[in-house]
């Protein structure tokens, strides 16, 4: 009673955040992120905040980011994935083996068939998924430490990868494999636009629909002024991003090799804008089914609450074993999609690809505010983190930051995320 | 007494399990009626959470036999027992602290939508309208249960027990945390369950709450039975009795 009573005298001087009923971790984070980036504009003479950067940025950033995800979820449930790099190096050097010389050589496909680039990635996908399923297996059912597991995998899969291939670079990779991994392949203006305004309205569209549920059961809702700027935030986010993808050109030069591969001539004054990568189209969508998975589903529910208390979720007859495979399942899968968009990147399967990933995903995952405690983690938390962490590497590069310096920086704002985060729930009283 | 009644709604036959070479349960065999509260006594250590917790599903009994309303039935794990309309109310409570309260009531049960997603407003609106009837006091639906004191946090895990109209009702110490106000909350609840034909496992060491909640006391010592007695026909000091010295009482009936 006291709290109700409380709330309504507060009622008046409820600031704009609490209105909006905006997540402030989200927001410290989105401000750290910003000044990070305004300093190192301000530092590169505005070279950093140029659309062909964030198109650069937003392409190195995916590969990681998809596998944050998927960690967000391992975390939760109070386990640890290391062996994520190397799990991402035995998919690619298994789509490497596939695509350069088992389709197309060995089965006789020939160069450029177009199943070579499908049959590859599911062939990925399926062993990242089967190697991680074997991995929560050893966790869930042999219930061997997944710190030990996947400290093991770590050193298993980097060199399954790289006897698969003999250590050799793989390549040249297939065509349509190669739109996945960034500059090559690019929606374009039109597209770009449209998928945009898609997901605009989208994102208007679930507001919309959580408010009305609520009023369906007379629950309380947020003024409908506060919906209103929520919404228009979220849509002028995402097309501010579309614009500014679309404001950074294809060079001339390369517009010309194209046309003339095409045996034409590049008509005078004629311009294009690379606009959405694919990669990134691929990040956003598997970011919003994560997001659903964790929040809307079961499944979701089922790890949320065996991280917060897996004897409480056992006695209420979640099966926390198979449970722990299902989470490494989906956390190796997002290892194979992350192989096909790192290799795609490279344009070749290269042996030490992935390296060291398995901490840039774990920090990722940490600095977006994932508990290592289990029990608590967002989606869109762990992808922000990769952001900062790829913006705060290629801004240091792009300072001209001594190789040493840029590694002890990004350990050091490790840390002091997890600090930060400590102190900001020790204010809000939540346990630490 | 019991012999009476027909068919009781859980028969636990001769029940023994070890933990290593200890006997943690041995050959105890105990049973509970619709509409009635049978209080489950003993020091701690003497066995009561183990043999209800093979009744709960979360360990599994090495001999013995559990029959519901007569028929026998395999209890391997708390879904089994969830599945023959088994409750249960552990003393460590079994909420996940980071959850709110609908997901606790729901906790592996989630209502969902057609399309098969998790159907928060729903769970939400039913979570408010038992919390009505158990707790009115109840306001904090959007916080996680850790922000909740001991006795909300206990009326969460009763109504999850009761939401799922369970039939036969395990609760361990439901009132061990709980003040004079709450615990008189969960006593009228028991009260009220029982009226509906429930039937009532109460695990107890306060003595009162066992004179005035049960219809009758199972005592246990070191593993084993020592008697199971009518409440209404020994006194207070015949119970402590049992539970110290583990002895039954002379001239009483089981």
């Amino acid at each position: 009673m006291t709290q109700s009573a409380n709330r309504q005298t507060q009622g008046a001087k409820r600031s704009l955040f609490q209105t909006l009923e905006l997540d402030t971790r989200l927001l410290g984070m989105i401000g750290a992120f910003v000044l990070l980036c305004l300093v190192f504009n301000i530092v590169t003479d505005g070279r950093f905040l140029t659309p062909r950067n964030i198109f650069n940025l937003s392409i190195q950033t995916v590969s990681v980011a998809i596998m944050a995800t998927g960690m967000v979820f391992v975390i939760v449930t109070r386990h640890i994935d290391l062996s994520v790099g190397a799990l991402l190096a035995t998919c690619s050097a298994v789509m490497g083996v596939f695509q350069v010389q088992l389709l197309p050589q060995a089965l006789g496909l020939g160069i450029g068939h177009p199943l070579i680039a499908p049959v590859t990635m599911v062939a990925g996908m399926a062993t990242g998924a089967l190697i991680g399923a074997f991995n929560g297996w050893l966790v869930g059912y042999q219930r061997i430490p997944a710190f030990i597991v996947t400290l093991g995998g770590l050193l298993v899969w980097r060199n399954v990868g790289w006897y698969l291939t003999d250590g050799q670079t793989l390549g040249p990779l297939d065509s349509h494999f190669l739109l996945f991994g960034g500059i090559e392949g690019t929606l374009g203006a039109t597209l770009s636009w449209i998928v945009g305004i898609a997901g605009a309205g989208f994102a208007v569209w679930v507001i919309w629909r959580a408010r009305a549920d609520k009023l369906g059961h007379e629950f309380p809702v947020k003024p409908a002024w506060a919906e209103v700027t929520l919404a228009g935030i979220a849509s002028a986010a995402i097309l501010g991003f579309i614009w500014i993808l679309n404001s950074y050109e294809v060079p001339a030069a390369r517009l010309r090799r194209a046309f003339e591969a095409r045996g034409e001539t590049m008509p005078e004054g004629h311009s294009e804008a690379f606009g959405l990568p694919v990669s990134v189209l691929l990040l956003l969508i598997v970011a919003v089914a994560m997001t659903i998975v964790a929040r809307r589903t079961r499944l979701g529910g089922d790890i949320f609450a065996t991280g917060g208390n897996p004897g409480a979720a056992q006695l209420s007859g979640i099966n926390t074993r198979l449970l722990t495979v299902k989470v490494f399942a989906l956390m190796g899968f997002l290892c194979g999609l992350s192989a096909i968009v790192a290799q795609a990147r490279l344009a070749n399967h290269t042996n030490d690809i992935g390296t060291l990933d398995e901490l840039r995903v774990i920090a990722a995952a940490v600095i977006g505010g994932t508990a290592l405690a289990g029990g608590i983690g967002t989606i869109y938390g762990a992808i922000l983190g990769a952001v900062i962490m790829q913006s705060l590497q290629s801004g240091m590069a792009m300072v001209g930051v001594d190789a040493p310096f840029q590694n002890i920086v990004v350990g050091a704002v490790l840390v002091f995320a997890v600090w930060v985060d400590i102190q900001y729930r020790k204010r809000t009283g939540e346990k630490v | 007494m019991s012999t009476e009644r027909g068919t009781p709604l859980v028969e636990m036959r001769d029940i023994s399990i070890a933990f290593g070479g200890i006997k943690a349960v041995d050959h105890v065999s105990i049973d509970l009626h619709p509409g009635e509260v049978v209080g489950l006594l003993g020091h701690n250590g003497a066995g009561k959470s183990t043999l209800i917790k093979c009744l709960s599903g979360a360990y599994q009994m090495d001999t013995g036999e559990i029959f519901i309303n007569g028929a026998r039935a395999e209890i391997r794990n708390p879904r089994d027992a969830r599945a023959l309309n088994i409750e249960t109310i552990y003393q460590t409570l079994a909420l996940a602290d980071n959850l709110d309260a609908a997901s606790n009531l729901f906790l592996g049960r989630e209502l969902v939508t057609p399309a098969g997603f998790v159907d928060d407003a729903r769970m939400e609106a039913e979570t408010r309208r038992i919390m009505g009837r158990l707790n009115p006091n109840f306001r904090k639906f959007k916080d996680p249960v850790k922000a909740l004191s001991g006795g909300q946090r206990q009326s969460v895990a009763i109504a999850r027990a009761v939401y799922f109209n369970a039939r036969i009702l395990i609760m361990d110490e439901p009132t061990a945390a709980l003040g004079p106000q709450e615990t008189q909350m969960v006593a009228e609840l028991i009260e009220e369950l029982k009226a509906q034909g429930l039937g009532i496992f109460l695990i107890e060491h306060d003595i009162h709450n066992v004179m005035k909640l049960c219809d009758r006391a199972s005592v246990m010592k070191n593993g084993q039975l020592v008697g199971t007695v009518n409440v209404n026909e020994v006194t207070d000091e015949d119970i402590l009795g049992m539970i110290i010295l583990g002895k039954k009482p002379d001239g009483v009936a089981g």
